[in-house]
């Protein structure tokens, strides 16, 4: 990359506000033709504004865009496109009912007399473009039958029916397998070999790593610098990103763990998990690891009595339990942290006061009426202990950013007084910071005596949060490690079903 | 240049679109009629409005409970003939009661069915809206029903008479809606039927009786309708046997006017209050202006499209839809 070439876009100062926030403030940014810009931040540090002022989606209050020396204005994604500038979306936007090839050429698909669609044409076009992305389906076929990976192709082919001088990719590996990923950079690379100019927004560090030539950091609205990748690590990028260093050490607290707080004995719930048997001690975290199916999001919604279980039996501090019902476990002392928390955690239209004392509201009474001032000591309190950064609580939970809105959830259940807290996926779509922030939390919980289930997806999550790991595979508890024993390897092994992991 | 405006400082004003709109039709309409801001008019206005309005703060609580109401109209119909009808055969105190039950036990299948067989709540209340008229007509044999000694008796405090000069109608409209608004926003349960309809996956996650909370929504919805029969029975003193056919839609048309959203989890009794006063004023106005009383749908129309524009206009902070 010489300086003499004229960047493929070029952003200038670009100043976006909104009522009462400044989303952008002064963002430079640009990408030169055949290279991978990484474009990072926090949820919330203005990347998809940015994204969305590039895209003709909003126009910035200040500032210049250039695209290949000529400065240009964008009201419309349409225009946009026409200007060589394509968004890939986070988010599939595709109709499921139609032919790839139909979405591809959507709004424009290729004419004959009397306005019909002619359909060999687009056929022929949408094949073309689909082998150059060397996909193994064909253009006819329905994108409901696609997997995501490959719905996500056609989202890229729709990108390539224009000229595309720039192509922004907006998380575009978070529902791909690992395979499916190496395609997806294989193309990437494909279009930067073709002068194509690419941003890429990832929160996955080792991503950005593999694949960018620079890393521009965003944070709070603001421009924060730009590196060169080969130069820098990621140590650098965080603390650019989040402001300080993260500690992302274990905490070796005492392993003091106190009395059986959750004792399961051969639990099944025929069809979802089979025979399954653990116990947690207050002040204990146990981790629950294991692929999408394994079964373990059901084992939580059964000790929340959402689901009823064939056979077994379940004991909380010594006592033999029937939980039929949210509202048993709740008088039982177990909580759960639903893993989706924008559909099963929040009222998102709901301010966060009231979100987080919606369990216990109809006891918060005083006479008839709620007691407001009670209401908002435990909002206080839990703001405060967690740390949640809103600026009321008349806010409604859907303005915060993921990592905010994962802490009213988990103060919800909190101000509850557990004895069993159960989180599941605590940190999904959260960014590295709040991430952090909420290992640190559920260790200081436990620290605190709560018995605490963990459920997740990620392996340097459970390893760094959990004191035992219990490894499912196919509704069936495989192995149970202590933390001191275990290795990535044998963990991936007993999550694939591998027996050979057992222990001599 | 309304359009920038609206996106400037608009979205606090069109918030209160509905708010603005009463008010602009009250200006026009008094300049157009000087009867029409008599205290006479403004009072025969409210008393007429009282049966919609009664109606519609039981359908409020059940949209914000995230269902529909659609057999109000055939439910006030069933219990006007019912109370009427009881009121000469077992006298009204007894009429009364027995009418309040029998609505209720309605109510109470349009929450069995919606609340805990959990079925779509626009089908099952259509479905009882000609069902519930079908009983009347099996009740009534297709008779009209009336009371007999209509000057005699006490029943008829409650349609014609009045308390300190005001009609007891109006008392009975607003004193409930003040109620219904208290227990909405102050009380336990106002929380949990925000929160069912909010995200009715996220209530029983909270451990919230979403079936139990749905079915409430549909037993105040009926218990409205009940009274709002006793107001209707007693002004008129009889009944026919569709007296309610059309209601539900004007009852929805108030709800909608007060601003609250139909997919659930927010909305307010006293906006559906300044709903139904808007429709009805705007009734009345068109009729001192000499047009004929069905000029009043297409005008109703008009308005609940206009409010429900702005409404989505200040959400979205422009009048027209972006393009993504």
């Amino acid at each position: 990359m010489t300086a003499t070439r004229e960047p493929a876009l070029r952003l200038q100062g670009i100043v976006k506000t909104f009522p009462g926030v400044r989303a952008l403030d002064g963002v430079d940014f640009e990408v030169m033709p055949g290279e991978v810009h990484a474009l990072l931040g926090e949820n919330g540090a203005g990347k998809s504004t940015l994204m969305k002022v590039l895209a003709g989606m909003y126009q910035p209050d200040e500032g210049q865009i250039i695209i290949a020396g000529q400065p240009v204005r964008m009201t419309t994604p349409i225009e946009a496109k026409a200007q060589g500038v394509v968004l890939i979306h986070q988010e599939l936007s595709l109709v499921p009912e139609m032919s790839a090839a139909e979405n591809i050429y959507l709004g424009e698909l290729p004419r004959k007399a009397f306005g019909r669609v002619d359909w060999k044409i687009l056929e022929e076009r949408s094949n073309a473009i689909l082998k150059r992305l060397k996909c193994n389906f064909r253009a006819e076929v329905t994108v409901a039958h696609l997997s995501i990976a490959n719905q996500q192709m056609v989202e890229i082919a729709r990108a390539l029916t224009v000229d595309a001088r720039v192509v922004v990719f907006d998380e575009p590996t978070a529902s791909l397998t690992d395979a499916e990923k190496v395609v997806l950079f294989d193309i990437i690379n494909d279009l930067k070999s073709q002068g194509v100019g690419i941003v890429y927004i990832s929160h996955r560090m080792d991503e950005i790593f593999t694949l960018s030539d620079r890393i521009t950091v965003l944070r709070d609205g603001a421009y924060r610098g730009t590196l060169t990748t080969a130069d820098t690590n990621e140590d650098e990028v965080t603390r650019l990103m989040i402001g300080r260093s993260l500690d992302l050490s274990r905490n070796e607290a005492a392993s003091k763990f106190g009395d059986t707080m959750l004792e399961v004995r051969n639990l099944t719930c025929t069809g979802l998990f089979e025979d399954v048997s653990f116990t947690v001690r207050a002040g204990e975290i146990v981790g629950f690891y294991g692929l999408v199916g394994a079964g373990r999001t059901e084992i939580a919604e059964t000790l929340f009595g959402l689901r009823t279980p064939t056979a077994g039996e379940i004991r909380v501090d010594g006592q033999k339990v029937e939980i039929t019902s949210p509202r048993d476990a709740i008088a039982m002392g177990v909580s759960l942290v639903p893993e989706n928390r924008k559909e099963q955690g929040l009222v998102l239209q709901m301010n966060c006061r009231d979100n987080m004392t919606l369990p216990q509201v109809q006891d918060l009474t005083a006479g008839p009426f709620v007691a407001k001032g009670a209401e908002l000591a435990i909002f206080d309190q839990y703001r405060e202990k967690l740390a949640i950064k809103t600026p009321s609580w008349r806010q409604p939970t859907a303005v915060l950013s993921g990592g905010n809105q994962q802490k009213i959830v988990i103060g919800k259940w909190l101000s509850m007084k557990p004895r069993v807290l159960v989180v599941d996926e605590p940190t999904r779509g959260i960014d590295v910071g709040s991430k952090s922030e909420i290992h640190q939390l559920l260790r200081e919980l436990a620290a605190q005596g709560y018995a605490v289930i963990v459920i997740s997806s990620e392996m340097p999550e459970v390893l760094r949060v959990s004191d035992r790991i219990v490894a499912m595979y196919h509704g069936r508890v495989m192995r149970e490690f202590d933390i001191s024993e275990v290795t990535e390897d044998s963990l991936v092994q007993a999550i694939s079903g591998i027996k050979s992991a057992e222990p001599a | 240049m309304l359009l920038t405006r609206l996106k400037a400082g608009g979205p606090a004003i069109a918030k209160q679109g509905i708010l603005v709109a009463f008010i602009v039709f009250m200006i026009a309409f008094s300049l157009m009629s000087d009867r029409f801001l008599s205290a006479d008019n403004i009072m025969s206005v409210f008393r007429q409005s009282a049966i919609i309005g009664v109606m519609a703060i039981g359908v409020t609580i059940v949209v914000i409970g995230g269902n529909l109401d659609l057999s109000v109209g055939s439910m006030l119909s069933f219990a006007t003939v019912l109370v009427v009808d009881l009121h000469d055969k077992i006298g009204p105190e007894l009429a009364i009661p027995v009418m309040i039950m029998a609505t209720l036990c309605l109510g109470a299948i349009n929450g069995f069915l919606i609340g805990i067989l959990r079925l779509n709540s626009l089908i099952v209340t259509l479905g009882m809206l000609s069902a519930i008229q079908g009983l009347v007509l099996i009740y009534s044999g297709g008779q009209n029903v009336d009371i007999a000694d209509q000057s005699g008796t006490w029943f008829a405090v409650f349609g014609r008479g009045a308390v300190f000069g005001i009609a007891t109608p109006i008392i009975i409209f607003l004193g409930l809606a003040l109620i219904f608004h208290v227990i909405m926003t102050t009380m336990p349960f106002g929380r949990r039927v925000h929160a069912v309809g909010g995200n009715p996956t996220a209530s029983v996650f909270s451990g919230i009786p979403r079936s139990r909370i749905v079915f409430m929504t549909y037993l105040i919805s009926a218990l409205c309708v009940a009274i709002a029969a006793i107001i209707l029975g007693s002004r008129v003193m009889g009944s026919q046997n569709n007296v309610g056919q059309g209601y539900e839609l004007q009852v929805l048309a108030a709800v909608i006017l007060g601003g609250t959203s139909l997919l659930g989890g927010s909305g307010s009794i006293l906006r559906t209050v300044l709903g139904v006063l808007m429709l009805a004023f705007i009734q009345n106005g068109l009729i001192l202006m000499g047009q004929p009383y069905y000029t009043q749908w297409l005008v109703t129309w008009a308005v609940i499209i206009v409010a429900v524009w702005l409404d989505v206009a200040a959400k979205r902070g422009r009048l027209f839809s972006p393009i993504a």
